[in-house]
Order: C-alpha cells, then sequence, then structure tokens
C-alpha cells in the first residue's frame, strides 16, 4: 500500500512538470543555436516534417508555439503593436504579427534568442502558413518549401489505401518529400541517411501510438486530464520533439501516468459535473482563466478538435512502415495532415460521433478572430450538430492572441448561462 | 435544350453607353437573371467560388459555369451561418444560395484562403448536391504537380460526367477550350485599350465588360465582345490629363462598381487584378492530345498572379511591378478587402517593394457592399494632387 502511495506521487502530474521542463531545455537549446549564429528550420504544427528536418540535424522552431508563448506570458500586445506599426493590419493572424516583431527584434523572445531561419518547411494545411512563410522568403532570402497536402475533397468522401484518388495525392506527397529531402541536403551540407530516417521514424511511432492511447483514455470518468490546459502541454511536446528519443520516452511515461489514473480513478477535477467538447483554438490571453469559467462550475474538457489538429492529425496514431521509410512517410503524411484539416473543416460528424462514448453534455465552440481557417466552419457545424442531437452548445467568440478583443465579463456571462442551462436541463432530465 | 439556348440578348441594336448600363444592370443583379433563364429551360448550373476554376471542362459537360462571387445583398439568412470575424464575399456567396437566388448542381470552391476553402464543407452542409473543394496546386514548383493536377481535373470531369450522365469526349473539351482561348483573346484586347488608350474605356465600363463573362455560355460572350470591342474602339472621346494608375487587390471580393467610379475620377485605371481568374491565361491553351493536361499545363506555366497562388517563379511583388512597368502606371492603389488575410498580407510586401521603387501608392480597404466613397474620392484626390505638385 505503502509502495502504491509513494509511485502515485511520483506519477501523478508529471507529465505536466516533465513537459514543461523539456520546453524550456528546448527553447534553452534555441538560445544557444543563435548565439553561435546558426540557422534553424521553422516549420508549423500541421505538418511540422520534422521526421525529414530531425534526420538532417536541424534545430527546429515552431513560431506558432513562441507566438502562443507571447499570449500566455500576457505580453502579445506589445508584439502586435509592434508589428501594426509595421504596417500589419489588426485584421490578420496574431501569430504571424506576433512573430514578424519577433524576427523585427532579432529573434527576442520571453523564453529566450529564437534562431534566424535557415529553410522554412511548411504545408497548405493553413493558408496563412504560406503567407507567413513568404515574410521569412523576403526577410532572409532563405528557401521556403511548401508541402502540398491534398485534403478530403467533400464531406464523406475520404478516400483510403488502395483507391485511385489516394494512390494520385500519395504519390503527389511522395515526389514533394524527396525534392525537400534533396533541398536539405543542400542547405545542411548532409547526405541523406535512411537508417536515420528509420532511426527517427521509430520514435514518431512511439509518440503517435501513445498519443492516440492517452485521448482514448479521457473516455474514461472521471477524465485523467484536461483537454484544454493539460492537452496543450502534451501537444507542445507531440510537436517540439517529435522524432526525438526524448519526445518517445515522455509520451510512454504519459502513457503510464494516464494508465494509473484511469485505474484509480483519480480525475483532473474532484467533482466531475458536466463533461465537455471544445473545438477550436484556446483563448491564450486568459488561459487559465478562461478554463477556469468552466471548471468553477465542474464542467472538464474532455476532449478537443485542437489536440487533432494543431498536433497535425497524429492523433490518428499513424505508425510508419519502418521497411518502407519514403512511400510511408508519403502516406502518414498524408493520412495525416489530411485528417488535421478534416477536424477543422468537417469535425461535425466526428462531434457527434464522440458524444456517446466520451459521456459528453456539453460542445464548446470557440472561433477566434485570428483564425479563419479553423472558426469559418463553426457556426454551421455547430448548426448541424444541434439539429441532429440534443445538446447543450455553447458559441463564443474572442482570439488567441489579441485581449483587445477578449471581454472576460462577456464571456463570463455566456459561460455561467451555458452552465446553467445544463443544470436545468439535467434537472428536467430526472423529473 | 440549354445549351442551344440563348439567355443573353437585350443588348443588340443599343447604342455603346446603353450596353455598358445593361451589363452593369447585369453584374449588380443578385438574381441573374440569365442563369434562370437557363435553369428553366432545363440546364444544369456548376457554380464555383473565386479566383480560378477550369470553366471549360464544365461547359464542355454541358453546364452553365456560374462564378459565384457575392453580391450586393444583405447576407441576413447566412449571418446565422458564420462568425463575425470574416470578409463579406463568403456571406453573401452563401446568401446568394441559401435565398435561392441560385440554384446549383454542383458547387466548387478552391484552397485560395482560410475562409475559402470552409466554403465546401459549410455548403455541403446545407444542400443536397455535390459540394467539393478543387485542390489546385500550392507547390506549382514540384516536378509531380502537372501530373497531380491533370488527376485532380480529370476527378472534377468525372464528377460533372455524372451529374450530366454522359461522358466528355477529349475533342469536346478541346472545342471549348477553344471557345474560351477565343473569349480570353478578347479580353487581352479589353486590358490593351486600358492600357494603351485609356479614355476610351472607363474602370467600370472595363470592369462590367468582363464580368458579364461569369454568368453566360461563353459563346455568347465571344459574339458579344466581337460586337462591341470595334465600338470602343471607334469611340470619340478625348485624353484628358488623369494619371495612370494600377488597382491591385480585387483578386476576389470585388469592389462596387460605384468604387470604381470614383478612382476614374481622378485617374486613369490603366490595369489591375480585377476578376483575374477570367484572365488567368496569359496567352492561349495550346489545343492537341490531352485536353485536361493542357489546361493542367497552362495553369501552371501560362499564368497570372494573385495572392492565393503561391509560386515560387512568381513573387507577387515582382509581379505587381511588371504590372505596374507593363502598364506605364504612375501610381498604385493597394486595395485589399475588409478582413481579407491574403489581401492584408501582401499589402505590406507590396508597399515595401513599391517604396524601394519609389513608386507612389494609395493604402485603403473596400468591402462588396460598401456605398460611401466621398471620403475615399477625397483622399484619393489628395493623393494625386501631392504627386503633380511634388
Amino acid at each position: 500500500m505503502a509502495e502504491t502511495t509513494t509511485f502515485s506521487e511520483d506519477l501523478v502530474g508529471r507529465g505536466n512538470k516533465d513537459g514543461a521542463a523539456l520546453f524550456r531545455d528546448w527553447f534553452t537549446d534555441l538560445t544557444n543555436v543563435a548565439e553561435e549564429g546558426r540557422g534553424a528550420a521553422y516549420v508549423f504544427v500541421m505538418g511540422s516534417l520534422n521526421e525529414i528536418l530531425k534526420t538532417f540535424d536541424f534545430p527546429i522552431v515552431f513560431p506558432e508555439i513562441n507566438s502562443l508563448q507571447t499570449a500566455v506570458r500576457r505580453v502579445a500586445l506589445e508584439f502586435l503593436n509592434d508589428a501594426e506599426n509595421y504596417g500589419y493590419s489588426p485584421d490578420i493572424c496574431g501569430y504571424v504579427k506576433a512573430d514578424v516583431s519577433v524576427q523585427l527584434q532579432g529573434g527576442k523572445h520571453p523564453m529566450g534568442t529564437i534562431p534566424k531561419p535557415s529553410i522554412a518547411v511548411l504545408t497548405n494545411a493553413c493558408n496563412t502558413y504560406i503567407k507567413w512563410a513568404e515574410i521569412w522568403e523576403r526577410m532572409y532570402n532563405i528557401p521556403m518549401f511548401t508541402l502540398d497536402v491534398p485534403g478530403t475533397r467533400a464531406d464523406g468522401t475520404k478516400t483510403s489505401k488502395g483507391d485511385e484518388g489516394f494512390e494520385n495525392d500519395r504519390k503527389y506527397v511522395a515526389e514533394q518529400l524527396k525534392e525537400l529531402i534533396k533541398l536539405c541536403e543542400k542547405v545542411s551540407g548532409k547526405k541523406f541517411d535512411i537508417d536515420k530516417l528509420r532511426e527517427v521514424l521509430g520514435h514518431a511511432n512511439v509518440m503517435s501510438r501513445g498519443w492516440k492511447r492517452i485521448l482514448e483514455m479521457n473516455a474514461s470518468r472521471p477524465s485523467v486530464f484536461s483537454a484544454l490546459t493539460d492537452g496543450t502541454i502534451f501537444l507542445g511536446v507531440a510537436n517540439g520533439l517529435r522524432g526525438t528519443p526524448e519526445g518517445a520516452q515522455y509520451f510512454n511515461q504519459l502513457v503510464e501516468e494516464m494508465e494509473y489514473k484511469v485505474k484509480n480513478g483519480i480525475g483532473t477535477l474532484t467533482e466531475e459535473e458536466f463533461r465537455l467538447f471544445f473545438v477550436g483554438v484556446p483563448c491564450y490571453p486568459i488561459f487559465r482563466r478562461f478554463n477556469e469559467f468552466f471548471t468553477d462550475w465542474g464542467g472538464t474538457f474532455i476532449h478537443s478538435t485542437y489536440l487533432w489538429f494543431a498536433s497535425g492529425g497524429t492523433n490518428l496514431g499513424f505508425e510508419y512502415d519502418l521497411d518502407n521509410p519514403i512511400d510511408s512517410l508519403a502516406e502518414g503524411v498524408l493520412v495525416n495532415v489530411r485528417d488535421a484539416m478534416d477536424s477543422m473543416f468537417h469535425q461535425h460528424q466526428t462531434v457527434l460521433d464522440l458524444i456517446t462514448p466520451y459521456q459528453l453534455d456539453g460542445v464548446v465552440y470557440h472561433p477566434i478572430k485570428s483564425c479563419r481557417t479553423v472558426s469559418t466552419g463553426l457556426a454551421d457545424g455547430r448548426r448541424y450538430v444541434m439539429e441532429r442531437k440534443n445538446i447543450s452548445t455553447l458559441f463564443i467568440e474572442s482570439d488567441m492572441m489579441d485581449q483587445r478583443v477578449v471581454s472576460e465579463a462577456q464571456m463570463k456571462n455566456r459561460i455561467d448561462a451555458f452552465f446553467e442551462g445544463m443544470i436545468s436541463r439535467k434537472q428536467t432530465a430526472t423529473v | 435544350m440549354a445549351q442551344n439556348l440563348k439567355i443573353f440578348d437585350g443588348w443588340q441594336g443599343k447604342a455603346l453607353d446603353d450596353i455598358f448600363a445593361f451589363c452593369r444592370e447585369l453584374v449588380e443583379d443578385p438574381d441573374y437573371p440569365t442563369v434562370r433563364k437557363w435553369r428553366e429551360a432545363g440546364g444544369k448550373v456548376a457554380g464555383h467560388f473565386q479566383v480560378y476554376f477550369p470553366e471549360e471542362i464544365a461547359h464542355a459537360a454541358g453546364f452553365l459555369p456560374l462564378r459565384i462571387c457575392g453580391a450586393q445583398v444583405d447576407g441576413m439568412e447566412a449571418e446565422s451561418h458564420f462568425g463575425s470575424y470574416l470578409c463579406s464575399i463568403i456571406k453573401t456567396s452563401l446568401e446568394l444560395a441559401l435565398t435561392k437566388k441560385v440554384e446549383l448542381d454542383l458547387f466548387v470552391t478552391h484552397p485560395i484562403c482560410d475562409a475559402a476553402r470552409n466554403l465546401g464543407a459549410i455548403w455541403g452542409r446545407n444542400f443536397p448536391y455535390k459540394c467539393q473543394i478543387l485542390y489546385l496546386p500550392q507547390n506549382p514548383n514540384s516536378s509531380y504537380s502537372l501530373q497531380y493536377l491533370t488527376d485532380e481535373y480529370n476527378r472534377l470531369k468525372s464528377d460533372l460526367e455524372e451529374i450530366a450522365g454522359r461522358k466528355i469526349a477529349n475533342e469536346e473539351l478541346n472545342r471549348s477550350v477553344e471557345i474560351y482561348n477565343e473569349s480570353r483573346a478578347l479580353m487581352r484586347r479589353i486590358y490593351a485599350i486600358k492600357r494603351e488608350t485609356p479614355w476610351l474605356i472607363a474602370a467600370d465600363e472595363a470592369f462590367c465588360l468582363i464580368a458579364v463573362a461569369g454568368f453566360i455560355p461563353r459563346e455568347e460572350y465571344v459574339e458579344f465582345l466581337k460586337a462591341v470591342l470595334p465600338m470602343i474602339e471607334a469611340r470619340e472621346m478625348k485624353k484628358q490629363d488623369k494619371m495612370r494608375v494600377v488597382f491591385e487587390g480585387g483578386f476576389c471580393e470585388l469592389p462596387p462598381v460605384d468604387l470604381l467610379q470614383t478612382i476614374e475620377r481622378s485617374c486613369y485605371l490603366v490595369d489591375d487584378d480585377l476578376l483575374i481568374g477570367l484572365r488567368w491565361f496569359l496567352d492561349d491553351i495550346k489545343i492537341n492530345g490531352d485536353a485536361t493536361r493542357s489546361l493542367a499545363k497552362s495553369y501552371l506555366d501560362n499564368s497570372s498572379y494573385s495572392p492565393v497562388q503561391h509560386d515560387l517563379r512568381k513573387p507577387k511583388e515582382k509581379m505587381l511591378l511588371e504590372r505596374v512597368k507593363g502598364a506605364q502606371a504612375e501610381a498604385v492603389i493597394i486595395a485589399a478587402a475588409k478582413m481579407c488575410e491574403p489581401g492584408l498580407e501582401e499589402q505590406v510586401t507590396y508597399s515595401k517593394m513599391l517604396d524601394d521603387e519609389e513608386i507612389p501608392y494609395f493604402v485603403s480597404e473596400f468591402e462588396e457592399n460598401q456605398t460611401s466613397f466621398d471620403n475615399l474620392g477625397i483622399q484619393l484626390e489628395t493623393f494625386v494632387e501631392n504627386i503633380l505638385f511634388s
């Protein structure tokens, strides 16, 4: 008994603690790279291509993560103002503007110094990625590689391995990956090592397997992590350390922690009253407070589309075939990035499908000013869900970066009314 | 059959000014009377969102390709399908369909921007017909992009064939390409007039002439332009002492016609990117062999530019500079539709380049539903005067 208690004390909360430490180490490494005057690969969360870039030992910079860190640390406005003074409109993506400001300040960032890019690698999962990378292309005269990943053409028409459409798309992705490898050889001055790629893919497989398992485990009651707060920490590691031994170890240990919590009924809240699904991007300018608006009522976020698309679709748990690394990577990139896009554009049916297995009481839609990719279809998706399922939903708009469009009081009123409605619904159901 | 039906009549025998007024009336009419006439005769309609769509494929299948590019409507029905932070064209385009001002048999959008790529799913949740995204390549620099785009066009062709209930022969597609080539050559003539003798055609007049191509059969459009172009060229108009400007920023959401008239009062608009998708090809598409492959090749290698097509061979600021020099423009209006992410981002790139080149520019935002142009007119006049007297 005593042994179990000691074990739990070490285990519960380890993922959050270790995740934060890994993050700090990552930024320390980036600061060292910047101080040594070396360049980094700039990438994005939806299709980072870490698998290839790690094979060439590129230091990896995720400007989206840099930007959201300025919001979480409540200094985003200074960065936004800086970019707006430079000429960017208040109506464009806040991530882009915060990054422009970081670049204009020579990489100065609250968590360290961001090295300059030597290459930019992106997918078309978000169109703003393309416009964003074009800014670096002009600022630094660096190569920019756009990996074009075709998405699902229409709802309900997703293709699978062996289908003509899927194979056409896979070939396109595979040829582009080969072109990317050639470009990486040129930029890094290193010869491509397929065995090293296998090694990186092996670590990525462990992470994908673990990520899928962790998300599934939150179907347990009580839920074992908050998809909004804890999930964002896990997500950071899933992106930043993808394809590394540290990342693989982290996810193995995270699975261990979550399994322990499931087994012992250790929930994220003392009293879990309402199980919620989050659709959209978190409100980073008031990250903790936003979550408290829900937890104060006993509400916790069980799942989130953010954990799907912002992990580049690795939530599917796709594992690469190490005997056939390039073709398998092409298949995996296609499947994962396409799924990330589906999680933004076609999420309505998946939300409906998860209501019963995850025992959901409500769905919270949070469109944001900064991101049309995620936000444009949410009101319509919500209508679709409400027409088909008798479940409470909440639609609140704010931003992931810009505190000028975050109205806490108004938001709280809406959230309170949402919970009052759910309480009334439960009482009616009991009667 | 609709294919042989004339749906664009009423312009024959009119004076040129009356023809322009007639075109404007149609361009601003959200009820699309020509499309309605086509449908009433049993014709099928393929609606496609901005910027570029290979209309030839739909045309060869017997569809009327309809350019969905918003409208000056309130958007009351569509309002509940969207959040707050969005450009107008997305909302008003859906409004047209929800209120049955346009009725379609197929809807196609493109991954041109973060908002537009959502339209396929949104449309699909609200209408029973096929609604999809045509994934035009965002890596045209890949050696495989031609094969990919050919495959993608063939996929679209299959969908059109399924709805039409018949196959499209390669010869039919080549015939459509031929008609479209002819129409684009005539459009290029309009733009040559704008550049060389801008006093012969005002910005709003040229815009309406081009826009008509978005909602009538291309055969009728060719016949129309063949009749109208000589009338424009024979027009007796006096050259005025106006500044030559390029307008950039109308590649998707379109400015109101009144806005173009406001510009025209103080400037000659000698080139622009308005409705660039209709004028996408720099030259004729070659008519030989596999027609879908020819269409794909021209899209990649023989095309104009826009902020929503990424191509390492076509840096946007370099392309704009070529447009400015090609039109011998003295200044540029860098516009963007409100809340248009790619347009607003490109404004910065353009302005930095124009600073370097010491070319005067005027930065502005617009909205398709805008009704007041007084301030813009005053600002533009001041801008022009500043340049003239500097």
